[in-house]
């Protein structure tokens, strides 16, 4: 499948990360490189095969609703780039 | 006290030839000689280590030592460790100290070794050269215009260099195999779920296994001995009885049979890389191993399917990183949006970047069946022709890489070329298995190894192999400037 300039701009939409307009060429260019590695992919009949989505035939362990780690609260809030007693600070969203 | 294993550096600590203060005082005087060269710590912080070293005479004095105890230990930079930058190669994380341990980090602590420093690493462990570290690139020591591999390449170069006794790595497609093959070094990437990544920085979750890169197999089976533990804040740890590797080491070999996948054999390996792999087959054939044919006919999938399968995990994973709770927040921006949209793009470096997009396309509407859905398929079709091949071996020989290290430079144009640097090592991944990467020799004076991928949970026989081989072989003996 070929990518489009249009493509690269939903993809930064979606993955929030801002590409400049002047390395859209070369983004795109390198993408599709991939795309076309993993596009090899599609000649294979995987009809009747369960997906993988783990390396372990494991169930999700259970355990008691309990709070198991100590309170650090104080310590995660200053590491980020603005907070301020309980909250962590980000540009106004609500008008 | 340079070249010494890890049990003559326990010897040593035990008998009072020399101290832990002394041992990690002479290895962070090697740092400060060697590492402007070759870039392999990020993070060097003597007075903490210092202390831990101090800490450690005094349990060595009340005879409460084990293995570890007072023996320095450099640390991936992907390990979160209280109080320490953890970067994870990084910009967005270039102001991050960890408010906790990771599991790894607790358990070498626990036992009593001295954290050396934090190593350099591909950014976020996305990388098979160190080039694409925000600290710059790592240089290999057997060659500094050459690449150490990577992602834990900082590790590799770090011991190979001779500025750590050991290191702790992570390897999602090969990261630990492929430094080690690279840098003449012993490195083991254990079961998947045998070592907690509970604050191990994650990259593909269901891929992402730590372990040790070391100089041989024996200090292979110590570190994993401290590192393999059940920990409940890891879903996916497993509760498993942890067998003493080192006791094993000296099983007999004798009647045992390798297994030789047909398809890692052919036309495609690279010649000279395919007469060390004979070499091998040649020393296990002199102690009385068989050798039979294999087929992992869906191999040559592995690297279209991890290139789905760890870009949908990373772009998930990463997503955390949004300038909000913790590490960078881009300086500019006129609303929340474009702090996002600008922190990201400031924060991640180029492949990092590119990866995120990958993962976000393979998992967008329109296309989570015919890429995501698709390669965990072929993961299952992957994994059951190791199941199979393993009815008939106990473990089978490949090559760890197509090749020798390359140039620095040589690869950063053309990702999909990187990307081929583990096609011999990802299907492990993609299985959950675990594989060690052993020095086999040298072409053209740089390091190669052979790869040896065991049954789920079977590190011991991995180890024991590698062991024996190490017995009647010096490879893993040889250090940057021995004429090779």
């Amino acid at each position: 499948m070929a990518l489009t300039d249009k493509d690269i701009k939903k993809l930064s939409h979606l993955a929030k990360i801002n590409i400049d307009s002047k390395d859209e060429e070369i983004v795109l260019s390198k993408l599709e490189g991939i795309i076309k590695l993993i596009d090899s992919m599609q000649k294979v009949n995987t009809d009747n095969i369960d997906p993988m989505s783990h390396a372990l035939d494991i169930t999700q362990p259970l355990r008691e609703d309990v709070v198991t780690e100590k309170n650090q609260k104080n310590d995660f809030l200053k590491l980020g780039p603005e907070s301020n007693e309980d909250y962590f600070i980000v540009p106004r969203v609500v008008e | 006290m340079k070249n010494l294993s890890l049990k003559e550096l326990n010897l040593g600590l035990a008998s009072k030839k020399f101290s832990s203060v002394e041992l990690t005082k002479f290895f962070l005087n090697e740092i400060k000689t060697f590492n402007p060269k070759i870039n392999a710590f990020i993070t060097v912080d003597e007075e903490k280590s210092l202390q831990q070293a101090r800490d450690a005479d005094k349990r060595i004095s009340q005879d409460n030592m084990n293995e570890l105890t007072g023996i320095p230990i450099a640390q991936k930079d992907i390990f979160c460790a209280q109080g320490w930058k953890t970067t994870c190669g990084s910009k967005m994380l270039d102001n991050f100290y960890s408010p906790y341990d990771s599991k790894v980090i607790e358990l070498f602590n626990q036992s009593g070794a001295v954290n050396l420093g934090k190593t350099n690493m591909d950014e976020f462990a996305m990388g098979s050269s160190n080039e694409t570290s925000y600290y710059g690139e790592v240089r290999n020591p057997w060659n500094l215009d050459y690449v150490p591999g990577g992602s834990s390449g900082g590790s590799a170069a770090a011991v190979a260099s001779g500025m750590a006794p050991a290191a702790t790595a992570t390897d999602t497609g090969g990261s630990i195999r492929q430094p080690a093959s690279l840098c003449g070094l012993t490195g083991l990437k254990p079961t998947y779920g045998l070592v907690s990544r509970f604050g191990m920085i994650a990259f593909a979750s269901s891929l992402d296994q730590a372990g040790p890169i070391a100089k041989s197999a024996e200090d292979c089976a110590l570190m994993l001995k401290v590192m393999a533990a059940h920990d409940t804040r890891d879903s996916t740890s497993i509760k498993q009885n942890i067998p003493d590797y080192l006791k094993s080491l000296d099983n007999p070999i004798k009647g045992k049979t390798i297994g030789l996948p047909k398809e890692f054999f052919n036309d495609d390996l690279n010649q000279e890389v395919k007469i060390v792999l004979e070499q091998v087959i040649d020393s296990y054939q002199k102690m009385g191993v068989n050798f039979k044919e294999i087929s992992l006919a869906n191999s040559h999938l592995s690297i279209p399917v991890y290139y789905v399968i760890a870009p949908a995990e990373a772009s998930s994973n990463l997503s955390r990183y949004d300038g909000v709770k913790f590490g960078f927040r881009a300086k500019e921006f006129k609303d929340l949006e474009e702090m996002y949209l600008k922190t990201r793009e400031q924060g991640f470096g180029e492949e990092v970047k590119r990866r995120i997009l990958v993962g976000t396309y393979v998992l967008s509407a329109g296309y989570y069946d015919a890429y995501y859905l698709k390669a965990q398929k072929i993961r299952r079709l992957i994994a059951d022709d190791f199941k199979n091949a393993f009815k008939e071996c106990d473990l089978i020989l490949a090559p760890s890489c197509p090749s020798t290290a390359f140039k620095i430079g040589d690869k950063t144009e053309d990702p999909v070329s990187m990307y081929m640097q583990d096609m011999y090592t990802i299907s492990t991944n993609l299985a959950g298995l675990p594989a060690i990467s052993s020095p086999a020799g040298f072409i053209n004076k740089m390091p190669v190894g052979f790869q040896l991928i065991g049954n789920y949970f079977d590190e011991a026989t991995i180890l024991n192999f590698t062991h024996q081989y190490q017995q009647i072989t010096d490879w893993h003996q040889k250090t940057p400037g021995a004429d090779v």
